[in-house]
């Protein structure tokens, strides 16, 4: 597989009846980027992870958001989005609601900040959020920091290996948001913070899990 | 669904009110409508209606050029014309129009403000042309144009009496040597069209207004519309623009 | 309008000493602005324009949405300080005009569809002002949206070109702009051939005005070799 820095409208290869991935643009036979990032091409696809941008939702991913409005019949949610996600009281409380009796922000209040899963998005981009899923949960009093988007999966590392190894140095609760939402709590978290930073910045680097443990020991 | 029938329509090689892709709509012109402006003209382009008024006022020159008139160009788009338009300051639509006619005009060097001096450094002819629009279907920019050179065609100077306007009495013509006639050609896929009515405004991919002299000079151009325009096609709108503002300019008298 | 008996070619070179088809020494440089998502600065010799993207994000109020498309918003403004008398900064006739061809200069280039109901803010400062101004903004506005991460089909460069005593020159400045016969402003998504901001005014041949296109179109190429190389350097270890 091989990786390259591509602008808008460079050239990546032939299409040869590929699957168009993320962030690329077919034009007669060829595919093209369509964002400045690094091209991902195998035999069955092509598509390019974008160096910036903001976060757009996809059902299953799992996001840190923040109570922006409690509703009559649920929540809208800040996710780092351009679009505000809804969460419906269905699919966060556990129990018989009398809606016309009960204000909302008894379960969640404005403010509130909360690890859910996008549960649905519209083609025209209406989305909701669920906490029907075990790791959702309501976060209490941690610190949140905001990376590139498109730099999640490095924070996280194959398997959860760059996080674990941040997790188990510093001993902090950490939470990552497919979102780019990166929730702290406990432990050494100026240390974890230096570290996911440093991540996002170098995230090429050869060898960088060595560097982060190197910097992480010290 | 008007808006895409009109494009089925053009993607068979018609158009929705049966014209030829370079063939205008019916042109009428109605010269000096309004006796208290020095001079105007009524424009009819199929139902397109607009009117321009040229009113002459005396005011001081610019200092760098103390011996010139000068020359304003202003569009009013009221929601008389169209339910498009709104109440309050000029859009930017009505700003590029009422830019792009006052380029035409001006660079085309057609009036003569070297000859509108009264007092060198003091005071000069200062000439407004106003376009009002009466009802928008579309290439409000051709008819606009067409209105204010056919107004400035008609528009006489009035006399002066101490240096005070008498209005109601005339001295002289305003020196108008050339004829600049601006045509817009619409683009929509390969097709190139004139004289887009409103339907078709909507579905024009892009437009590229260009404004010409009787010996064929270019004065003045703009590209407008959503899309982009291929760089070897730029030569065929021009081309097709300098074919039909020949047309238009037997009209202008 | 042209002033009498200003020289602005002398021996073949023009007032600052270029010749005719040469550009301004030029500077790009991205992230000037740390709160926007994506920024630049380009220096066409002393013209300094500074854009800043920020987007997509949420439109309000709501009816401005579009439910299938995101939208563009441009705003192209002159610093008071930027020409030698103050300038007002409240939006004129001119810059409401340049702040539409911007708009649809940069438009043909953008997957707004890709954002329903959200906004992209291109917001264009001109700190100083000695011609082509408005080219300069385009192409700050084309390197900011792209290290925003906003998708694109190619970058958009632009240029002026023009004729001054009689000469077909590029990229005018002040000085130049101000006293030529005939002057165009023209921006182009340079690997689709596909021109995206041409106005003219002055007065040219047909011949002549095809001789500038084709000149604008070259010089457009060199510009965005610019910019790549500033937007690649960036990334360069990447």
């Amino acid at each position: 597989m091989q990786r390259k820095v591509v602008l808008p409208g460079e050239q990546i290869e032939e299409r040869k009846g590929r699957k168009l991935g993320s962030n690329v643009y077919p034009e007669n036979d060829n595919v093209f980027s369509k964002v400045l990032g690094i091209t991902k091409v195998n035999e069955n696809e092509i598509s390019v992870i974008p160096l910036a941008g903001v976060y757009l939702p996809r059902i299953g991913d799992g996001v840190i958001g923040k109570i922006l409005e409690v509703e009559i019949s649920g929540w809208s949610v800040d996710i780092n989005s351009p679009y505000i996600a809804f969460l419906h009281l269905a699919e966060a409380v556990d129990e018989f609601v009398d809606t016309s009796r009960t204000d909302l922000s008894r379960y969640f209040n404005i403010g509130d900040v909360i690890f859910c899963k996008i549960s649905k998005v519209t083609t025209n981009k209406v989305v909701q959020v669920s906490m029907v899923d075990r790791n959702a949960k309501k976060l209490y009093k941690g610190n949140m920091i905001k990376i590139t988007p498109s730099k999640v999966p490095r924070i996280i590392g194959k398997d959860g290996s760059m996080i674990n190894l941040i997790k188990n140095k510093t001993g902090c609760e950490i939470i990552v948001g497919q979102n780019g939402v990166v929730w702290l709590k406990d432990g050494n978290k100026t240390k974890a913070i230096e570290a996911i930073l440093a991540i996002e910045k170098k995230s090429h680097i050869i060898g960088l899990t060595e560097k982060i443990e190197k910097m992480l020991g010290e | 669904m008007e808006e895409l029938y009109s494009l089925e329509l053009i993607k068979n090689g018609k158009r929705i009110d049966g014209r030829k892709f370079d063939e205008f709509r019916k042109i009428e012109i109605e010269k000096n409508i309004v006796q208290k402006a020095e001079g105007s003209a009524l424009v009819r382009l199929g139902k397109t209606e607009v009117i321009a008024g040229v009113k002459l006022g005396i005011g001081e020159p610019f200092p760098d050029t103390p011996k010139d008139g000068i020359l304003m160009v202003h569009a009013e788009f009221s929601p008389l014309a169209s339910p498009e338009f709104e109440s309050g300051p000029p859009g930017e639509d009505a700003v590029e129009l009422s830019r792009v006619v006052d380029r035409g005009i001006r660079e085309s060097k057609c009036i003569e403000l070297d000859k509108l001096c009264i007092i060198p450094k003091e005071k000069v002819w200062i000439i407004s042309i106003d376009i009002c629009i009466i009802n928008h279907q579309g290439n409000l920019l051709d008819a606009s144009a067409l209105a204010s050179l056919i107004a400035l065609l008609n528009t006489k100077i009035p006399k002066l009496k101490n240096d005070e306007i008498i209005r109601g009495e005339f001295e002289s013509k305003l020196p108008v040597v050339f004829k600049p006639i601006n045509v817009a050609v619409g683009k929509i896929g390969n097709t190139l069209l004139i004289d887009p009515n409103l339907e078709e405004e909507k579905i024009l991919e892009s437009k590229l207004s260009v404004a010409l002299r009787e010996d064929n000079k270019i004065c003045a151009m703009q590209k407008q519309g959503i899309k982009g325009i291929e760089f070897k096609n730029i030569e065929k709108m021009i081309d097709l623009a300098i074919e039909k503002s020949k047309e238009i300019r037997k009209l202008v008298k | 309008m042209i002033k009498k008996g200003i020289k602005l070619i002398k021996n073949g070179k023009r007032i600052d000493g270029r010749l005719a088809k040469q550009l301004r020494d030029m500077e790009m440089k991205i992230d000037v602005i740390s709160t926007a998502d994506g920024s630049a600065k380009v220096k066409f010799g002393n013209t300094i324009a500074i854009a800043s993207v920020r987007g997509p994000r949420a439109l309000f109020p709501r009816h401005l949405q579009e439910s299938q498309t995101g939208i563009l918003r441009c705003k192209y403004a002159m610093a008071p300080f930027s020409v030698d008398e103050r300038k007002s900064p409240a939006p004129n006739r001119r810059s409401i005009e340049i702040s539409k061809v911007t708009r649809l200069a940069l438009g043909p280039t953008t997957f707004l569809e890709d954002f329903p109901k959200t906004v992209i803010d291109v917001f264009i400062e001109i700190i100083q002002a000695d011609g082509s101004t408005r080219v300069a903004g385009i192409n700050a506005s084309s390197i900011a949206l792209t290290s925003a991460g906003v998708p694109m089909r190619d970058l958009v460069s632009a240029c002026s070109v023009g004729k001054i005593n009689g000469t077909l020159v590029v990229d005018l400045n002040g000085e130049e702009d101000n006293n030529s016969e005939a002057d165009v402003a023209f921006a182009i998504l340079p690997s689709k051939d596909e021109v995206t901001l041409l106005q003219m005014d002055g007065l040219l041949t047909k011949d002549e005005l095809i001789e500038l296109l084709n000149l604008a179109k070259d010089s457009c190429k060199k510009i965005c070799e610019l910019q790549k190389g500033v937007l690649r350097e960036k990334y360069k270890s990447e």
